[in-house]
């Protein structure tokens, strides 16, 4: 085992995190105790915590599942059509047939217009969070 | 074969090249951290680099290309599948993998079930993956050294095993990054220039259309040296001038071969005249062009059931990328979850770029080298078609730069498996993760299938890397992503999971490679096991689960919060 900070092994001898402690509020300090008090929420599962993280996994599992599905039919929908309608594949677009071209070169920009879509939507998701809970 | 004065440099310049930076980068190499992980200082741009260069092996490099000659458009799914499993694994795994903070996939198993036993399974998988594709490496540089040189099979093989266990050993993963990134750029100009002059080439003869004839033709007169036994299936009667053993007759002289099969004994010469049309090796199922640029012609090989075997070659490559043990290891080497999404955004962009030039060069093989399909050695018209199209000192120069990349394909991807299989066997094997371990367990790594490389020499490149996808699909895919999306997954059903698919797999891949049923039912899905072995091995993982649902982890809560929760909320950095 290699010692490192941000490690998530189970054999960390750390106990099940405790009920945190009451604090006293300071006015003056208000706005950063809460801040604190929330990322410890979610740290400790309590109630709230676990909501909001479960909200996030929500989202995120289904922003996956959205582009999965579109693939899923324009990508791979492709041997079905090609199958149902043969003569689609004889059509030449620019010299190559339809799907040489299909296949052999837009493909791959499609994919990385998805991925690009992913990257966004997942980051604007945890940024949502993020802004929640420096807002309480 | 065409042999190029430049090749041999070409090569050895790669090779030390490699070594020099390898060396530089052991001065920054200190502790493990650094050995294992680059101690996760590696920006994307560096990191998407070398990922790419990473897992652009000899089945990327020479096998789509050969594959493409073979099958044609059936097979352009392998390319698209090798990329799209990068999406998969940024729609599912990439930034939550890195926020486990796990190093290995071990480790992860571990962290999540909470279990000693299930983190040993995965160990086994892992070392076991590795292996079946490093083997296909070492023999792809056999092949290699053997083409542009005439050098024995096995010097390429223990030349490549060799320097890259050397290097590992010595400089781990941090001088590996600087390795890698360099040969993506390498293997993609290696790849990129001579297709350039290859199409100027094609378009200054006309542009002749690959589909103009029913069968490939012989462009020129051409001789064939058969270097290995092979029957030949020939689908319009041929003459041609034969010198050896042909059919079990000695002939020295004219020939005429009437449509049908034909058996044709190693170090036999053949010379066909310009036009005839190309025999076909056997085991490539005599195609005609139209076939062959028609989805669903050939299956890839499976021209009785092309759409199963189409739709399970999608399943392995899109979700097997995952479960590579060389592939995963290099997300933990991202400073954050973010920056592992960037970086594998930055790899799909980079593939995808790559991955167009491996068609060029399988297309125009049917007009430049068609005799490789006589022989059935296609997995060389990536090396041998600069030389037969351009010819010349530019033919020579180019075939140099193809040979050179082809070598950095082979150095990069066996450094990679060989430092994922080491961490392993130093980490989960030997039990301790010193340095020294690391390195005796590289030279361990590096040994096994360098042995194995040597026994087998007639295993088919890309199947076998075929085969190592549909395993990793089977194995280590549902484990990811039931891990990092379910809750529900225990450590019992997840080594369920892990056994049913990874020993149906398994089982399909030692069948197909000792040459077992190839045709029917039995052979499509022994050869493309990923359609039935995947959900097999979902279903177990979620049933059994359900029936042990007492064994999930305690502090789950905890452990999804972790996998899922962005760094900027601070949750990851826990004082110890």
């Amino acid at each position: 085992m290699l010692p490192d900070a941000d490690r998530l092994v189970t054999e960390d001898p750390q106990p099940q995190p405790q009920p945190s402690p009451r604090v006293r509020i300071d006015l003056a300090a208000r706005r950063h105790v809460r801040v604190d008090r929330t990322l410890r929420e979610i740290e400790e599962q309590t109630r709230v915590g676990e909501v909001l993280i479960q909200g996030l996994i929500r989202a995120q599992l289904s922003l996956a599942l959205r582009l999965s599905a579109v693939i899923a039919v324009l990508v791979g929908g492709l041997p079905l059509l090609f199958a149902l309608a043969p003569s689609l594949a004889e059509v030449a677009v620019f010299g190559l047939r339809l799907p040489w071209l299909l296949l052999g070169v837009l493909a791959y920009p499609f994919l990385f217009a998805v991925a690009w879509v992913h990257v966004r939507q997942a980051e604007r998701n945890e940024q949502d969070l993020s802004d929640f809970v420096d807002s309480t | 074969m065409t042999e190029s004065a430049f090749a041999l440099p070409a090569i050895v310049l790669v090779t030390v090249v490699t070594l020099v930076i390898g060396a530089y980068g052991v001065r920054f190499a200190r502790t493990t951290s650094d050995f294992l992980v680059a101690s996760r200082t590696v920006s994307p741009a560096w990191n998407a680099s070398a990922i790419s260069g990473e897992y652009l092996s000899a089945a990327s490099f020479l096998g789509v290309a050969g594959l493409v000659m073979k099958y044609g458009a059936d097979v352009l799914w392998y390319p698209v599948g090798f990329t799209a499993g990068y999406l998969a694994m940024l729609l599912y795994v990439a930034a939550p993998l890195r926020r486990s903070g796990a190093f290995t996939l071990p480790d992860f198993a571990e962290a999540r079930l909470g279990s000693g036993r299930i983190r040993l399974l995965c160990a086994a998988f892992v070392v076991l993956i590795g292996w079946l594709y490093l083997v296909p490496q070492l023999q792809g540089a056999g092949l290699t050294l053997g083409t542009v040189t005439g050098a024995p099979y096995w010097l390429g093989a223990v030349v490549v095993g060799v320097v890259v266990t050397a290097n590992v050993a010595t400089g781990g993963m941090r001088s590996i990054t600087f390795v890698q990134a360099f040969q993506y750029w390498l293997k993609l100009t290696a790849l990129a220039v001579p297709a350039f002059f290859l199409l100027l080439v094609w378009q200054a003869g006309g542009t002749g259309s690959l589909t103009a004839d029913d069968v490939p033709v012989f462009p020129a007169e051409t001789t064939v040296d058969v270097q290995v036994d092979v029957t030949v299936s020939v689908l319009e009667p041929v003459s041609l001038v034969a010198v050896g053993v042909v059919d079990g007759a000695a002939v020295d002289g004219p020939l005429r071969w009437e449509s049908g099969r034909h058996d044709i004994a190693q170090g036999a010469e053949l010379r066909f005249p310009a036009g005839a049309p190309v025999p076909h090796a056997d085991q490539l199922d005599a195609v005609g062009n139209n076939t062959w640029a028609t989805p669903l012609g050939t299956g890839g090989g499976h021209p009785e059931f092309p759409l199963f075997a189409t739709y399970s070659l999608i399943l392995a490559t899109f979700l097997g990328t995952m479960g590579l043990p060389h592939v995963l290891v290099r997300f933990y080497t991202n400073p954050d979850g973010r920056a592992a999404r960037r970086t594998t955004l930055l790899v799909l962009a980079l593939l995808g770029v790559f991955y167009l030039f491996p068609t060029v060069y399988g297309a125009l093989g049917r007009l430049y080298t068609p005799q490789l399909l006589l022989t059935g050695q296609t997995d060389a018209a990536v090396l041998l078609l600069p030389g037969a199209a351009i010819g010349g000192l530019g033919g020579q120069l180019l075939g140099a730069l193809v040979a050179a990349g082809a070598f950095a394909a082979f150095l990069s991807t066996s450094s990679g498996l060989l430092v994922s299989v080491a961490g392993v066997l130093s980490t989960d094997v030997v039990g301790r993760g010193s340095v020294a371990a690391f390195r005796g367990a590289a030279a361990v790594a590096g040994i096994v299938p360098l042995v194995l490389a040597l026994q087998v020499v007639s295993l088919d490149v890309s199947v076998v890397v075929g085969l190592a996808f549909a395993v990793a699909a089977s194995t280590f895919c549902p484990l990811l992503v039931l891990g990092i999306w379910w809750r529900g997954l225990t450590d019992v059903g997840a080594a369920a999971g892990l056994l049913a698919g990874g020993l149906l797999s398994i089982a399909a891949v030692l069948i197909t490679v000792l040459g077992g049923a190839r045709a029917g039912w039995l052979g499509v899905l022994l050869a493309q096991p990923a359609a039935l072995t995947v959900p097999v091995a979902f279903a177990v993982m979620i049933v059994v689960s359900r029936l042990t649902a007492v064994r999930v982890p305690v502090d789950i809560g905890r452990i999804m919060v972790a996998l899922h929760a962005p760094e900027s909320l601070g949750v990851h950095r826990r004082p110890t």
